[in-house]
């Protein structure tokens, strides 16, 4: 982003929303650069999260070629009680035995936590960077896009309804809709409350992940734009110190923060799975 | 939000990283914690044996060495007594062998003065048959006074 944008008073609002704006490709709007039809890909979300992705099965194979039964190193202690802590959750709020979930919770503690880490790099960094090869829009950060959010608690609910039905079967499933909370006798009522409960789940996983980072990356523009919107000149003894105290105040704060909404997703995400996989209801 | 090919993308993506994560990283590390968990398990079972093993090897050879001591005791008796019955024994054949020699000693002895007296009768008669020829210068036949010569001899 150049910084032309910033110096003005004016520019505020347009620094905002040009950060916070995605590199848009396929059918997308000229004016406002948002996806216009079903045909327009977030470049910039993709392209990290595929390369986080990639990152977290490379470091994996790589791990795995060197394995120690007997003296773990360094890395492959710190990977391993990564595992343990997620295996610990799973025991604990998971009924039953189930291979699926604990590589699911693994899954996206790890990607959730490394797209969510994009955010604690300085936000006009990678911007600008890309400003250089042409690159006009580019939002870092994977997990303010609604769309990576989304896609996950919706693979979630997917997973919901497929144990739900697996279990419940589809006439018992149904039965939960008619029966569940009040009973037989108000089944109408038993109908929305049970649809708002199941369609709140994915719903909350994703909005709340969304919300959060999305809220982050703005505190960490606003702070941005404490020495940006500064006339260069005397405010600036003033202005820039008081900018690197609050950024790094927000970045330390914002490290529990992205690892909190990691882990709150991935324990949902086993609650959730974990009611639909459980018969009595 | 609407629902674009940018959703789509990211589900593939989940997918694809939940079979990879679950490929590469956790099936291996949990199967060589596993396996990690076992061989301690093992180890630890085996150090266990291993103690009881010990103590049983100690009980077992503190019986081994109270069973030998008493053969040893038993072996030592024995040999006493065997020893001094050889030493008796001996003795005892000593004792007969010594008196079966002085028994045959006396025998000849008796013998060879019984055969010296016969000797001796013999030639005392024929002394006497000669001493009387010589006497009546005359041959005197032997048969005739055979009963004389007898009582001759007889009376030495």
């Amino acid at each position: 982003m150049s910084a032309s944008e910033g110096s003005s008073g004016g520019g505020t609002v347009e620094y905002i929303q040009h950060h916070l704006t995605n590199l848009c490709v396929g059918d997308c709007d000229p004016v406002t650069h948002k996806a216009a039809s079903f045909w327009a890909l977030h470049l910039d979300t993709v392209f990290f999260s595929y390369a986080l992705a990639a990152l977290i099965i490379i470091v994996s194979w790589r791990l795995g070629r060197s394995l120690q039964t007997d003296v773990p190193s360094g890395f492959q202690n710190f990977v391993e009680s990564i595992l343990d802590f997620v295996a610990q959750q799973v025991r604990d709020t998971f009924p039953g035995k189930n291979p699926l979930i604990a590589p699911l919770a693994l899954t996206i503690f790890l990607w959730v936590w490394l797209m969510n880490f994009m955010d604690l790099i300085p936000v006009d960094l990678l911007p600008l960077l890309a400003s250089f090869l042409g690159i006009g829009y580019l939002k870092v950060v994977p997990t303010t896009d609604l769309s990576t959010t989304m896609a996950m608690s919706l693979t979630v609910f997917a997973l919901i309804l497929y144990y739900n039905i697996k279990t419940k079967g589809l006439i018992g499933y149904g039965k939960m809709f008619l029966f569940h909370p009040f009973g037989k006798f108000v089944i109408p009522i038993n109908i929305v409350m049970t649809a708002i409960e199941e369609l709140a789940k994915p719903l909350s996983l994703g909005l709340r992940l969304f919300g959060n980072m999305f809220a982050g990356e703005l505190v960490f523009l606003l702070i941005a734009l404490i020495g940006g919107s500064a006339a260069i000149g005397f405010g600036l003894l003033l202005v820039v110190p008081l900018q690197v105290v609050l950024d790094l105040a927000w970045l330390i704060f914002h490290i529990l923060v992205i690892t909190l909404q990691a882990f709150i997703f991935m324990v949902l995400t086993i609650v959730y799975l974990g009611m639909a996989t459980t018969s009595d209801h | 939000m609407n629902i674009t090919v940018t959703l789509l993308a990211q589900v593939i993506a989940f997918v694809v990283l939940i079979y990879f994560v679950n490929k590469v990283l956790w099936k291996p590390l949990t199967d060589m914690m596993d396996a990690r968990q076992k061989k301690i398990a093992d180890g630890l079972a085996a150090a266990e044996k291993g103690i009881k093993d010990q103590e049983l090897a100690e009980k077992k050879a503190l019986d081994v060495i109270g069973e030998a001591k008493k053969q040893a005791a038993e072996i030592v008796g024995l040999a006493q007594k065997r020893s001094s019955e050889i030493v008796d024994d001996a003795k005892n054949s000593a004792k007969s062998e010594a008196e079966k020699i002085v028994h045959a000693a006396n025998t000849e002895i008796e013998q060879e003065l019984n055969r010296a007296k016969e000797q001796l009768r013999k030639d005392v008669s024929a002394v006497a048959v000669a001493g009387a020829s010589k006497i009546l210068k005359k041959e005197i036949n032997a048969n005739e006074h055979a009963d004389l010569l007898k009582d001759l001899a007889a009376q030495i």
